[in-house]
């Protein structure tokens, strides 16, 4: 081939990306909860800045229209993405100058088409180079690296989320603590309690639509009404069993919502265990038999290693399920990033809802990078 | 057993919603001493109708837009856009539906405009999802035997690969009206009107009769269609004549 092919992909994608410097860059608001002003590139980081914004905009996307070779492709927009979030970080900073210290600078719709358009070509690219564990571990960690030398260093002080933060910053690290002890909390739990249920109801098939069954109905349950219907028993729990109150068992908080998140988790943990123990190969099982291994050696050497990758991918759906989920348990006073969230709907405080909004995201997005590297490396499929 | 569960689920919603004072004597331990046991700030039944239409306004667009998209990318024409659809949708798994909710407020303000469009976006990544495996799924033999038979690629999109895909184009709407109705649940508080709004008032006004009767009747609303669901899928896999699988 002469004539070199256009990738077609990046010709869709070359619209919003050039697009993207029309639309408004930051947001300005005198304060905190006033509407945003728009201010555009020119406005914020001047002239000179803008012009190197726009010709850097229009090389990159000839750049990715020609270029086809992922590696490349992956170094460039890696690039791309770092100095569109330092022109951003250097705009809030230059607005900010200029203004009355109540004052407020987000990024606009302008900046999240054009990061969010990298991102994804970003990611593209990454998943047409058909990596191996390896070199997926080796992206998580620059890409958390990246993050945190960009937090670290604060070329991003200027934005209101990091003023929001700076205000909360020790009900930020409660709010950490209480979402990680949620969500990993109760995934432990219902380990703990679903794989010997998955193991007695695989060897007894009486009783696996029942019990699957019943998990289904408990999924299928809103979140808020399991977390509110939890309320009742254990405020009951509370007042009648001695002790309990003490242990710190309240009908609102922690109590209830770790035990909806529990129930939540069971489903994909007990049934993944079941297909998994199904798809154990019955030649394999035999050979281990007439080799004279005993059940208790059996399910450890063999049943377990084989159906790991199964229950791993139990884990992440769980796992990313509940962090979700543990937002929802601000409602009935669980603590979490969730409060951040419905404490900023309330004051109609976009900056609040990020501040609960981002980590929630970024925690479940690295968690489920995480256990997708770890069903890589047992040996099963990566979602 | 089956038919039980149909019975209790059809009685205590239709009890709930249209005759709710028959419960009074039921949830009057757990109201507060001299407080309202019934939800009387408005009728349970407007509540149920405002919740549904929510999810219905946004699935519909939801299920019409993932299946078009699913069908694009498994065509030759849209190959090249299947491994960053699949990523994408893989990523936007990862936001939980309170985050869409939340984010949906600065742009459209409160009320139901929000809720409708959170419902929406976190409803296409289901449907697209198992619409793509389903679509994915039929074997090439099939495919090439409607070709052979002098079927337009049109023709054996309608008539193979859709009636096939059919059972898990269903569930994956299914899963999208289950997460639909919790969310909805939770866009009373960005003062959308569904049942959340009885739960909520419960837990600000510290009346767990309030709580049991919207979480009751959420419950109750959502295992019934997804049990109407699991009807229409076993429908359809009986009419593409495959073998109805062993209840899980």
């Amino acid at each position: 081939m002469s004539v070199p092919r256009i990738d077609r992909l990046s010709a869709v994608m070359a619209l919003p990306l050039l697009a993207s410097p029309a639309l408004t860059a930051f947001g300005f608001r005198p304060n905190r909860i006033a509407p945003p002003q728009p201010r555009t590139w020119a406005e914020a980081i001047g002239w000179p800045l803008t012009g190197a914004l726009l010709a850097g905009l229009v090389l990159l996307a000839v750049a990715l229209l020609l270029l086809r070779r992922p590696g490349m492709r992956l170094l460039l927009l890696a690039g791309a993405l770092a100095a569109l979030v330092v022109l951003l970080g250097r705009g809030a900073v230059l607005l900010l100058e200029q203004a009355a210290p109540a004052a407020r600078v987000s990024p606009g719709a302008g900046f999240w088409l054009a990061a969010g358009t990298l991102l994804l070509l970003l990611v593209d690219a990454f998943a047409r180079m058909r990596p191996g564990p390896a070199a997926r571990a080796a992206l998580l960690a620059c890409a958390v690296a990246g993050v945190a030398v960009l937090l670290g260093s604060g070329t991003l002080a200027g934005l209101s989320v990091a003023a929001e933060f700076r205000v909360r910053a020790d009900a930020f690290h409660r709010a950490t603590a209480d979402h990680l002890v949620l969500a990993f909390g109760s995934f432990l739990a219902a380990l703990v309690f679903g794989l010997p249920t998955g193991l007695a109801i695989q060897r007894h098939p009486g009783l696996r639509g029942p019990v699957l069954n019943l998990l289904t109905l408990i999924q299928t349950i809103p979140s808020i009404a399991l977390f509110g219907i939890l309320i009742v028993p254990l405020a009951w729990v509370a007042a009648h069993v001695p002790g309990a109150a003490d242990a710190g068992i309240k009908g609102i908080g922690t109590a209830p919502a770790l035990i909806a998140l529990f129930l939540y988790s069971l489903l994909p943990i007990v049934a993944n265990t079941v297909a998994g123990l199904d798809a154990v190969p019955r030649a394999v099982t035999e050979a281990a038999r007439g080799m004279g291994m005993t059940e208790a050696r059996r399910l450890w050497w063999i049943d377990l290693p084989l159906t790991l990758p199964v229950i791993l991918a139990a884990a992440r759906i769980v796992l990313v399920q509940n962090i979700g989920l543990a937002t929802v348990g601000a409602l009935i006073g669980s603590g979490g990033y969730g409060t951040f969230i419905f404490q900023g709907i309330g004051q109609t405080a976009t900056d609040l809802i990020l501040l609960g909004v981002i980590p929630t995201v970024a925690l479940a997005f690295l968690t489920s990078s995480i256990m997708d590297l770890l069903i890589a490396l047992s040996g099963g499929q990566p979602q | 057993m089956t038919a039980l569960r149909w019975i209790i689920l059809i009685g205590v919603t239709g009890g709930l919603i249209l005759f709710p004072a028959l419960f009074e004597p039921l949830l009057r331990p757990f109201a507060p001493a001299g407080g309202p046991a019934i939800y009387d700030r408005a009728s349970l039944a407007s509540l149920t109708v405002s919740h549904l239409a929510l999810v219905a306004l946004a699935m519909i667009p939801s299920t019409l837009i993932a299946l078009s998209l699913a069908i694009l990318v498994t065509r030759p024409a849209g190959a090249e856009f299947l491994p960053m659809a699949r990523v994408l949708a893989n990523i936007g798994q990862t936001f939980p539906p309170v985050a869409v909710l939340a984010l949906s407020v600065p742009l459209l303000g409160f009320g139901a405009r929000p809720t409708v469009l959170a419902l929406f976006l976190y409803g296409l990544l289901p449907i697209f999802e198992n619409a793509l495996a389903g679509l994915r799924a039929v074997p090439g033999s099939v495919l090439l035997s409607g070709k052979a038979m002098g079927m337009t690629p049109r023709q054996v999109l309608a008539q193979v690969e859709m009636p096939l895909a059919l059972p898990l184009i269903l569930e994956g709407i299914r899963i999208s009206i289950v997460i639909a109705l919790s969310t909805a649940t939770i866009g009373s508080t960005v003062a959308a009107r569904s049942l959340g709004e009885v739960i909520i008032a419960g837990l600000t006004s510290n009346n767990p009769a309030y709580v049991i009767q919207g979480g009751v009747l959420t419950g109750c609303i959502a295992v019934l269609l997804y049990d109407a669901f699991g009807l229409l899928i076993e429908i359809a896999k009986r009419l593409t004549g495959r073998e109805p699988q062993q209840a899980a």
